[in-house]
């Protein structure tokens, strides 16, 4: 068993199966949490978009990968709220 | 040149639903129109709560009727959904949202929702880890609930394809085709961004976010404006709680996904229209300051991903579903405004029978565009 999202624990058995039952990466990341753990992705999308691209032919640059979202890394909600409280006091 | 008996413009939880149950009862020549991928708008960014405790009868027995499709959905459709009834406990801070609290629980007994009202301490009891500082009292359904709306509206889909109907992902609507016959006009298809012409019997404006502008392509007015809503989620945790909290006082909802991660949504008062869909540090400072102040355990807990949605508010909060006068074979289920997802198994079901000319099996006239025709009523308060 080969893991591509190792947050998630998502095979590329798995990506294989849907990418044969035509769903997007967009799709599958949300059928299987694929990129939607503690590194978001960092790792995997990429991989699993090659492994779409060849099984749906298309070209890698026909695969939209999903939005980079913030935060870049985990953040406490304490920080966040030190922030908040210390925007509040300027 | 294509010809359907039913075009749905948009994918999302509504448009693949109305898909479904069609399908469902027979009528396979349906095509489903997403521009971006399934669940893509305001269907997969939505918060994913189920919940009956509303402030008016008709809008009680809607989500009652979604709650029961709901309870069975993952047999019915043979696929995991992350149901989860779990409840849903409203908190009340203010003197007047007690009295609303009160108002609104007996009218939702009355009508068969199993709701009561709880103390403060009853809410501690049934989440722990919640500061009940300042509650006055609290509304308790435990047979509210939440599920994934990404997966929801994939396992339509999947059982819509199943029974024939097509899909055409990644193909943007830009204009209707309607004629002209004798002052009256009647919907002849859809024109796709590529130039090609689709046309169809029917047409169901299912566009969310987007729909005012896809009923002017209908020659259709409607009365909605979207906004955006922001929403975060944590790195996973075991459960420790189970319903969705709501405090209308923070502008505040949160729950425990079934992966672990506390989702939670912070409903800007200052946010203006617009279709925008950006995250801010702003909101997430926000949210995390709100979000203390109830569940302060949540301090060492590291948030992994923000992003934001959009209600497509109507008038009364509200849904506008049904016909158009003058506008022959068009339809709408729009004006969601923010609970669109849990209203989808009700709502779609109830779509699908309209558009084939059969009674709905819930009342849903009261939610036709010509409400608004004399003035509009704002008796639902319960939105956030």
């Amino acid at each position: 068993m080969r893991f591509v999202c190792r947050c998630e624990e998502v095979t590329e058995e798995e990506i294989v199966r849907l990418a044969k039952e035509g769903y997007s990466l967009e799709e599958i990341k949300r059928m299987t949490r694929m990129g939607m753990g503690l590194c978001q992705g960092r790792t995997c999308l990429r991989i699993a978009a090659r492994i779409i691209a060849g099984i749906q032919g298309k070209d890698l640059s026909e695969i939209k990968l999903p939005t980079s979202r913030q935060p870049v890394v985990p953040v406490e909600l304490g920080k966040l709220n030190e922030a908040f409280v210390k925007s509040k006091d300027e | 040149m294509k010809n359907y008996d039913v075009v749905i413009i948009g994918g999302g939880v509504i448009g693949c639903c109305v898909a479904y149950n069609l399908s469902k009862m027979g009528l396979k020549n349906v095509l489903v129109i997403e521009k971006d991928y399934l669940s893509s708008g305001s269907t997969g960014r939505c918060g994913g709560g189920i919940r009956q405790q509303w402030g008016t009868e008709a809008n009680c027995r809607l989500a009652m009727e979604s709650v029961k499709i709901f309870e069975q959905l993952e047999e019915e459709l043979g696929e995991d959904i992350e149901w989860h009834q779990g409840g849903y406990l409203l908190l009340a801070f203010t003197e007047e949202e007690e009295e609303q609290f009160k108002k609104n629980v007996a009218l939702q007994q009355r009508v068969g929702v199993p709701v009561r009202l709880v103390t403060s301490q009853e809410a501690k009891e049934i989440v722990p880890a919640l500061n009940v500082e300042g509650v006055r009292v609290a509304s308790y359904c435990p047979t509210d609930g939440h599920a994934n709306p990404s997966k929801v509206t994939i396992a339509y889909a999947k059982n819509a394809k199943k029974n024939g109907v097509d899909f055409l992902i990644g193909r943007e609507v830009v204009d209707g085709i309607v004629d002209d016959e004798g002052g009256n006009k009647v919907v002849r298809g859809v024109v796709l961004d590529n130039g090609e012409k689709i046309y169809a019997d029917k047409v169901l404006n299912a566009a969310g976010a987007f729909s005012r502008e896809v009923g002017m392509m209908f020659g259709v007015e409607i009365p909605t404006t979207s906004y955006r809503h922001q929403i975060l989620v944590t790195e996973p945790l075991e459960r420790f709680f189970d319903p969705l909290i709501i405090s209308f006082y923070h502008h505040v909802y949160f729950r425990q996904e079934k992966a672990g991660g506390v989702v939670m949504g912070y409903g800007d008062p200052k946010e203006l229209p617009s279709t925008k869909v950006n995250s801010t540090f702003d909101f997430a400072k926000t949210m995390a300051h709100q979000i203390l102040d109830l569940m302060p355990v949540l301090r060492d807990v590291r948030v992994v991903r923000q992003w934001a949605g959009s209600y497509n508010m109507s008038p009364d909060a509200q849904p506008i579903l049904g016909t158009v006068d003058g506008v022959e074979g068009y339809y709408q289920a729009v004006g969601f405004s923010g609970h669109g997802f849990m209203l989808a198994p009700a709502v779609g079901r109830a779509m699908a029978e309209m558009m084939l000319g059969k009674d709905t099996f819930v009342d849903v006239s009261y939610l036709s565009v010509n409400r608004f025709k004399g003035g509009v009523d704002t008796s639902e308060v319960a939105v956030v």
